[in-house]
């Protein structure tokens, strides 16, 4: 028998840069390979959806104003900050029936992802843009510019990489993001979050909710504020129902064949090209 | 805030102040848009029956210019003929609205087109440079008018212009316009050497505003001299002076225009920026040497459904 | 005021000239319109399954046309199996040859230039000034812009290997006929995919004129289907099973029906919708050039246009004289007969859109705002609406939230640049918007925070096939021209 009684973690929902509960006062158990009950997380509701979304529209202003520079530093932050917990997150990844070896590298692709998208804040405008040799007296050219609010559903696993190669390529342009984590494996979800809060991004760029997707997407795809939404992770049954709910405000749908591949394209897919004309004259 | 948009009158005897801040005020200018702008005009068609009465118009509408170093009294007599009668074979053919020469050629032509109701309109104001003291280009001045001349047309001094010396500029030209007396005072801007539209534009509300009862593109001397955008955008300027003061201001591109299909553009520009209230002699001169036979060439063409050849027109 | 004397008139007065303008027609007999067309299915003109044929009509004289097959299920589902048989030829084929085809379309269209502007004119009721210098350079630009793209496709974009979808499926509007075909079939083709296209239901005539070209041009049978037809013919394109790929441009409520039909499909899918163009006028502006590019913001294809500058924003300082300039421009504006050279607008595509535009004219000013129109005279018959400027909106106005899609300008002022931005952007559109000020940085200020596709600065309306074009928010998603445009059609493993 031990001297001391462990102090457990309250698993709690990530908006607007605070770690509030549901507002609807529910949580659900997560379990382990074995189906034992680890703890209980926020279950979020179609409210707390709603909250996210409100955190991350006013976030989104000060964000995409940052520089890519500047961003990309805050994503390298958040790179250290996930490489400082990564027993942490080893073990909440083992926790989910994966082995040590397992868990170890999928931190360290998820670290390694962090800086490889870091690296591109201040590089993907000059790849994906360009200036257009137009047939007259005019300056044009095409830059990319964030979409503005996304909407992701993290794939049920690998859970940490999963979430991490979904929201890494929005952010990286200057979006804000508001994610719904595995429902299987929300434990390193919850601690990314944590990682988050302590790593330098401002409150409401990410925000994350634990819960069922089924409950959640539709109001989701359904949210005329939200621009863009990712389905690469959402359960299949549900991708046909969000496609129809997503047309209401006309959003951009990312889906994607695998949940964690890294590429300046899935950066594209987070973007809109704006072309600016202006003559040349004297 | 920046300026508003139409700077107000000046006043009567401004200060260097407040001719700077009228001269601020003028609205700027985009090349490439006016540039479109004159293309797209360019692309009016007028009708068959309109074109004979806008060939007639052009030709009543020259100021047939001699302005070169061998100019001589014969050279002036027979161009001052050709300006009361453009056409010996079709004495329909309107007279020309005005004689342009240098001031010693002034007292010839003045004889030379007699009681015709031809102008005869002398340079002036040491054209084309305008580099001299302003007690010479006054003196100049009085000289032409003395010797009869209807009109003149005088230079601005660029140099003083580009250097934001714009009182200098208006009380030139404020003194010249007195010196005129009777006489009207037709004031180039030179727009070759201003450089750009922007510059044009202050240099056209600048003028009027100093008294300038024409306005004119250039001496003929400086390539380039009379397009359609600088014209498009000192009529525009025209427009704006007429709706801050109500006094209506003619114009007059010269050099380089040389055939009646551009003399038409021009006329269109015209109708289309100032409307029929400039459409006369009046208010809209042509200042060329070389137009007249083409519109004359034009107007025969029109009347007799041959394509005409220069041997049929004379040379004077 | 000065007290310069300025003495007038140095001549008697002469009577004032009888000055008008050519009632200069461009001969309509200059194109052969055939009495009747069939579906340009698999390299030739068939007589549809459907056995049914709609009238296409000269809005500019509601006489019609000629009579045009009406494809239904049965022609559409012909049409995409042939396609799907070019396909794989197509693909296979180097893209130097695929070049080679666009190119010598693009020079056929070039050399056929004038017959297709009038064609255009009579269909769809624009001006001919415009079909015939704006639309149809357009048109051949964008096949001899993409024919280059077609062997190059590896260097377009970094770290891909492009490939081209299969059949691409696209419905494009009555706008700009030929020149959407031409935005949506040469990139497609140029990328290897061959294509469906279902022409507007008002103005399918130059989609068939050009699939004739197609054929002289020797373009391989099945690489370019054209099924004319109305909304059931666009609904069966889209939801052909074998179609790969939708490119559409249209409403944005049809956008929306068509991206909820292809909802959990693995069609690609690409929409060019509506707009609520802000144009953007400050007190430093240059203003003679900022009306101009506001009447042709707004007046340009009678306001049938996407990207119109519909909402002008003038600086309040500025709004008076502003206001009196663009209203004397506006008495300068030419309505009338779209064949005659010196018309600037010409007539509205249907009855139905007239009656669409009158109607949202009616609410504006039933909601107060003040209407002004110039006094030309409109034509006895045709589809007309007098250029239209309305004063004195509210943000909260109908005629300042909804596009309108005619000749009606809604006017409203701002204090400053913050303001202007806000107001701007507040509208679920996001396709085009102007700003004309002579400040650079404000320009560039401006031009980050408006939320729209294409921001034109000190110009408007204008286009390149060079020249990525598309929208935000509820104007659409993905980009056509340039570059970018090439994307929607291609696949590759990382996109």
């Amino acid at each position: 028998m031990t001297d001391r009684l462990d102090v457990r973690k309250t698993y709690k929902l990530f908006i607007g840069g605070q770690f509030p509960r549901s507002e609807s006062g529910r949580s659900y158990p997560a379990v382990d390979g074995d189906g034992a009950i680890v703890a209980r997380v926020a279950q979020a509701s179609r409210k707390d959806l709603r909250d996210a979304v409100r955190a991350a529209r006013d976030a989104f202003g000060g964000w995409s104003g940052r520089t890519g520079y500047n961003r990309g530093q805050i994503l390298y932050r958040v790179a250290e900050m996930v490489e400082d917990r990564a027993g942490t997150f080893s073990e909440q990844i083992r926790i989910g029936g994966a082995s040590k070896r397992q868990a170890d590298r999928e931190v360290a692709a998820t670290v390694d992802r962090l800086v490889w998208y870091a690296g591109w804040c201040d590089k993907f405008a000059q790849v994906a843009g360009n200036l257009n040799p137009v047939a007259g007296p005019f300056f044009n050219i095409s830059a990319p510019e964030p979409v503005g609010v996304v909407g992701v559903v993290s794939p049920p696993e690998p859970s940490l990489l999963g979430l991490v190669s979904r929201m890494a390529p929005a952010l990286v342009p200057g979006n804000t993001i508001v994610l719904i984590a595995s429902y299987q494996k929300p434990l390193p979800a919850v601690t990314f979050a944590e990682a988050l809060a302590t790593s330098d991004v401002p409150g409401g760029v990410v925000n994350i909710l634990t819960g069922d997707p089924a409950e959640l997407l539709p109001w989701m795809a359904g949210h005329m504020d939200i621009d863009a939404i990712d389905l690469t992770g959402a359960p299949a049954d549900q991708v046909a129902p969000a496609e129809e709910a997503s047309a209401e405000n006309v959003k951009r749908v990312v889906r994607t064949a695998t949940v964690d591949s890294q590429s300046p394209y899935l950066i594209a897919g987070f973007t809109e090209t704006k072309t600016v004309w202006h003559p040349k004259g004297q | 805030m920046s300026l508003p948009a139409v700077a107000e009158p000046l006043p009567a005897k401004p200060s260097r102040s407040a001719v700077q801040a009228y001269v601020g005020g003028v609205p700027s200018v985009d090349e490439v848009a006016v540039t479109e702008r004159v293309s797209t005009l360019s692309t009016r068609s007028i009708k068959r029956e309109s074109k004979m009465a806008a060939l007639e118009l052009a030709v009543r509408m020259c100021d047939l210019t001699t302005l070169e170093g061998k100019d001589t009294p014969g050279k002036v007599r027979q161009l001052s003929a050709k300006g009361v009668r453009p056409d010996p074979a079709d004495p329909s053919v309107p007279s020309v609205a005005a004689i342009c020469v240098y001031p010693n050629m002034v007292p010839i032509a003045k004889q030379a087109v007699g009681g015709s109701g031809v102008k005869v309109a002398s340079v002036a104001t040491y054209f084309p440079s305008g580099q001299a003291p302003l007690d010479l280009k006054l003196d100049e001045t009085r000289r032409v008018v003395d010797a009869g001349a209807d009109e003149v047309d005088m230079v601005i001094d660029r140099g003083a212009f580009l250097a934001g010396r714009y009182l200098e500029v208006y009380e030139e030209i404020r003194e010249v316009k007195e010196a005129c007396g009777p006489a009207h005072l037709k004031v180039i801007l030179e727009t070759g050497e201003l450089g750009t539209l922007d510059e044009v534009r202050k240099a056209s509300m600048l003028a009027m505003a100093a008294g300038a009862d024409f306005i004119k593109t250039s001496t003929g001397k400086i390539s380039p001299a009379a397009t359609l955008p600088v014209t498009l955008v000192m009529l525009e300027a025209i427009r704006d002076y007429g709706a801050l003061t109500g006094v209506q201001v003619g114009m007059k591109p010269a050099g380089g225009i040389k055939t009646a299909k551009e003399a038409i553009r021009f006329l269109v520009v015209l109708n289309e920026t100032l409307g029929l209230a400039w459409m006369t002699p009046d208010w809209f001169r042509f200042g060329a040497s070389s137009l007249l036979n083409d519109l004359l060439m034009q107007i025969r063409w029109l009347k007799t459904g041959r394509y005409q050849s220069g041997d049929y027109f004379t040379k004077d | 005021m000065t007290d310069t004397d300025h003495t007038p008139v140095l001549h008697p007065a002469i009577e004032p000239l009888d000055w008008g303008y050519a009632s200069s027609r461009e001969a309509a007999d200059l194109v052969k319109i055939s009495e009747r067309y069939g579906l340009f299915v698999d390299g030739d003109f068939y007589k549809p399954a459907s056995k049914r044929y709609m009238t296409s009509i000269n809005p500019a004289t509601e006489e019609p046309l000629a009579e045009v097959a009406e494809a239904d299920e049965k022609d559409v589902d012909r049409a995409v199996t042939a396609a799907r048989k070019a396909f794989p030829g197509w693909a296979k084929l180097s893209g130097a040859e695929r070049a080679k085809y666009l190119f010598r379309i693009a020079r056929m269209l070039q050399e056929r230039s004038r017959e297709l502007a009038v064609l255009e004119t009579l269909d769809g009721g624009k001006p001919i000034r415009e079909s015939r210098d704006v639309d149809l350079p357009l048109v051949a630009a964008h096949f001899f812009y993409n024919a280059g793209w077609a062997d190059k496709l590896e260097y377009a974009f970094s770290g891909l290997k492009p490939e081209p979808i299969g059949v691409a499926g696209q419905v494009i509007p009555w706008n700009f006929p030929l020149l959407m075909l031409a935005w949506k079939v040469a990139p497609a083709l140029a990328a290897g995919n061959t294509v469906v296209l279902k022409p507007a239901e008002t103005t399918p005539l130059s989609a068939l004129h050009f699939a004739q070209i197609a054929a002289e041009a020797g373009l391989p049978p099945g690489v370019l289907n054209v099924v004319p037809g109305a909304g059931a013919t666009g609904a069966a394109v889209v939801g052909h099973p074998d179609i790969d790929k939708i490119a559409f441009t249209g409403s944005t409520e049809v956008g929306k029906e068509i991206r909820r039909r292809v909802a959990g499909t693995d069609k690609r899918l690409t929409l060019e919708l509506g707009g609520k163009g802000a144009h953007i006028v400050f007190a430093d502006a240059p203003l003679d050039q900022a009306i101009e590019g506001v009447v042709n913001g707004i007046f340009f294809n009678q306001g049938h246009v996407c990207c119109a500058g519909s909402r002008l924003f003038v600086q309040e300082s500025i709004a008076d004289v502003f206001l009196d300039k663009l209203k004397s421009r506006l008495e300068k504006l030419r309505v009338g007969d779209p064949l005659d050279k010196n018309t600037d607008v010409g007539a509205i595509n249907s009855a139905a859109q007239l009656q669409r535009i009158e109607m949202l004219v009616e609410a504006g000013r039933e909601e107060g705002a003040e209407m002004f129109q110039p006094a030309c005279a409109l034509p006895e018959r045709g589809f007309f609406f007098r250029p239209t400027l309305f004063t004195g909106v509210s943000q909260s106005h109908r005629i300042a939230q909804e596009e309108i899609f005619g000749p009606v300008l809604s006017t409203l002022t701002f204090r400053t640049p913050d303001e202007a931005v806000e107001k701007a952007n507040n509208t679920p559109y996001g396709l085009a918007a102007g700003v004309w000020t002579t400040k650079g940085s404000r320009i560039l200020w401006m031009a980050d925070r408006l939320r729209s596709g294409v921001v034109w600065a000190n110009t408007y309306n204008k286009f390149d096939p060079a020249s990525p074009f598309g929208g935000y928010k509820e104007s659409g998603f993905g980009r056509e021209g340039g570059r970018h445009g090439l994307l929607a059609y291609l696949k590759a493993e990382g996109l």
